[in-house]
């Protein structure tokens, strides 16, 4: 299929805010088509000038909601576009994405599983599209989420998770790298082998991995996953700099 | 493309005064660090065991291992890069051998066309023969003074600068000539067949 991706523009029809510096924005989109979980957009904003910037956001809903797209936007210190989604925007603006793009850091129940999920701070997002798709459609495919935030106020879709967790056939494990509340049972340092071993256990060694988040974490989770004894070829990964957004 | 739309609010931040900013091609904003996208883990090979290879439409292959390959005529090229994910930087500076190079060693059949590139890991990128050419390509192993690194693609890459940073492969083992052109990794999922930041060729269609 050669389809040409066409801009269009999509509606802030609502504004949700997840952490102190991370908020959604769902967009109405006109001519909506189903991603597959794990897919991004690409947003332009363009000034009255005509001077334009672009940049890559993940969708963080699944396809069976129609219609519309999340992304989930996090403050880039100094950023361009990310201080202007999380500051100006408001429900009724309207700027153009394109979009679904991507086809190997996604999945679905065509590429199976088990599945084990790492995620660094806002990596989460694509993620999260992945879960909510297998939640939706009540497929079975055994899942685990490894997700690794500073602190637990930065936790995004903390809520959403556990409740998802009480669900068949998905955990999630926190670890909280810089600060830990009173009482916390979650893992307390970096994502390190033995932490990956643990999560992975439960799963087998024919899981399906996907890491996204710091190039840093994503290196350490990628070599981790090889070294505890997943084969290179079912780890998929997907990473953003500090320049990333 | 129609009229442009205009977002409200949305005023951006232009880049210094004195910034090239006709060396930024359309839809890409300049960086000053280094950001790393890849598929999967990074390889680590072992230098004992790196050959570089040319094959396909050749009249004999030719294979280099790690010390032959720094033998060859190597030479420093700054280039400014761009990357299909919206970054671009400039003047990067590389140390490695032209493809020029690495293509006198071997008697290309005339049929020879397009190139498939491949790297440890299974990646694959496809480049029409005539862009790697003439200067405009080279398989670097050294970044700025130092060993390419290998979330940079170290310990060898190649590098076609005037094409979306996909089509400088990492971890690049090898050129295949070929007489038709077969889409690479990337190209078969969803991005574009050429990859010409200029024309912002990024996606299928573009």
């Amino acid at each position: 299929m050669k389809r040409t991706l066409e801009w269009q523009i999509a509606t802030v029809s609502r504004i949700k805010p997840e952490t102190a510096e991370v908020r959604t924005l769902t967009l109405a989109l006109p001519d909506w088509t189903a991603h597959r979980p794990g897919q991004h957009y690409d947003v332009r904003l363009t000034a009255d000038d005509g001077y334009a910037a672009q940049r890559s956001y993940s969708v963080a809903s699944e396809p069976e909601r129609t219609g519309e797209i999340d992304i989930t936007v996090e403050r880039v210190p100094n950023g361009e576009v990310s201080p202007f989604l999380l500051d100006t925007v408001v429900v009724g603006d309207r700027f153009e994405v394109r979009g679904p793009i991507g086809g190997y850091f996604v999945w679905d129940e065509s590429v199976g599983g088990p599945i084990l999920l790492v995620a660094g701070g806002s990596g989460v997002v694509p993620l999260m599209a992945m879960l909510r798709h297998r939640a939706a459609t009540r497929v079975k495919t055994p899942a685990r989420l490894l997700y690794s935030a500073r602190t637990y106020e930065q936790i995004i879709y903390g809520p959403e998770l556990d409740m998802l967790a009480s669900q068949d056939g998905f955990k999630v494990s926190y670890t909280l790298t810089r600060q830990q509340p009173p009482g916390w049972k979650g893992y307390g340092r970096r994502i390190d082998d033995a932490m990956l071993a643990e999560v992975r256990k439960p799963l087998g060694l024919e899981v399906v991995a996907y890491v996204c988040g710091p190039t840093a974490l994503v290196e350490v989770a990628a070599d981790g996953l090889e070294r505890i004894g997943l084969s290179a070829d079912r780890i998929r990964t997907e990473r953003f700099g500090p320049s990333g957004t | 493309m129609p009229e442009k739309f205009v977002t409200r609010g949305f005023v951006g931040r232009r880049e210094p005064a004195g910034t090239q900013t006709k060396r930024i091609p359309p839809g890409q904003h300049l960086v000053k660090d280094f950001p790393v996208l890849s598929a999967g883990p990074t390889p680590r090979t072992d230098l004992a065991k790196w050959t570089f290879r040319i094959e396909g439409l050749v009249k004999e292959p030719v294979s280099w291992g790690w010390n032959e390959f720094q033998k060859l005529p190597a030479q420093d090229f700054v280039k400014d890069i761009s990357c299909v994910t919206k970054w671009t930087k400039l003047d990067t500076r590389w140390r490695g051998v032209s493809v020029d190079i690495l293509l006198e060693q071997v008697e290309l059949d005339r049929r020879a066309a397009f190139v498939t590139a491949f790297s440890d890991g299974g990646y694959t990128t496809n480049i029409p023969l005539p862009e790697l050419v003439n200067g405009q390509a080279f398989v670097a192993y050294g970044y700025d003074g130092k060993p390419l690194a290998p979330e940079h693609g170290g310990p060898a890459r190649l590098v076609v600068p005037h094409l979306y940073f996909w089509k400088s492969a990492k971890w690049v083992r090898g050129l295949r000539l070929m007489d038709r052109d077969v889409a690479g990794f990337w190209e078969s999922l969803g991005y574009n067949n050429h990859g010409d930041p200029w024309k912002e060729e990024r996606y299928t269609g573009d």
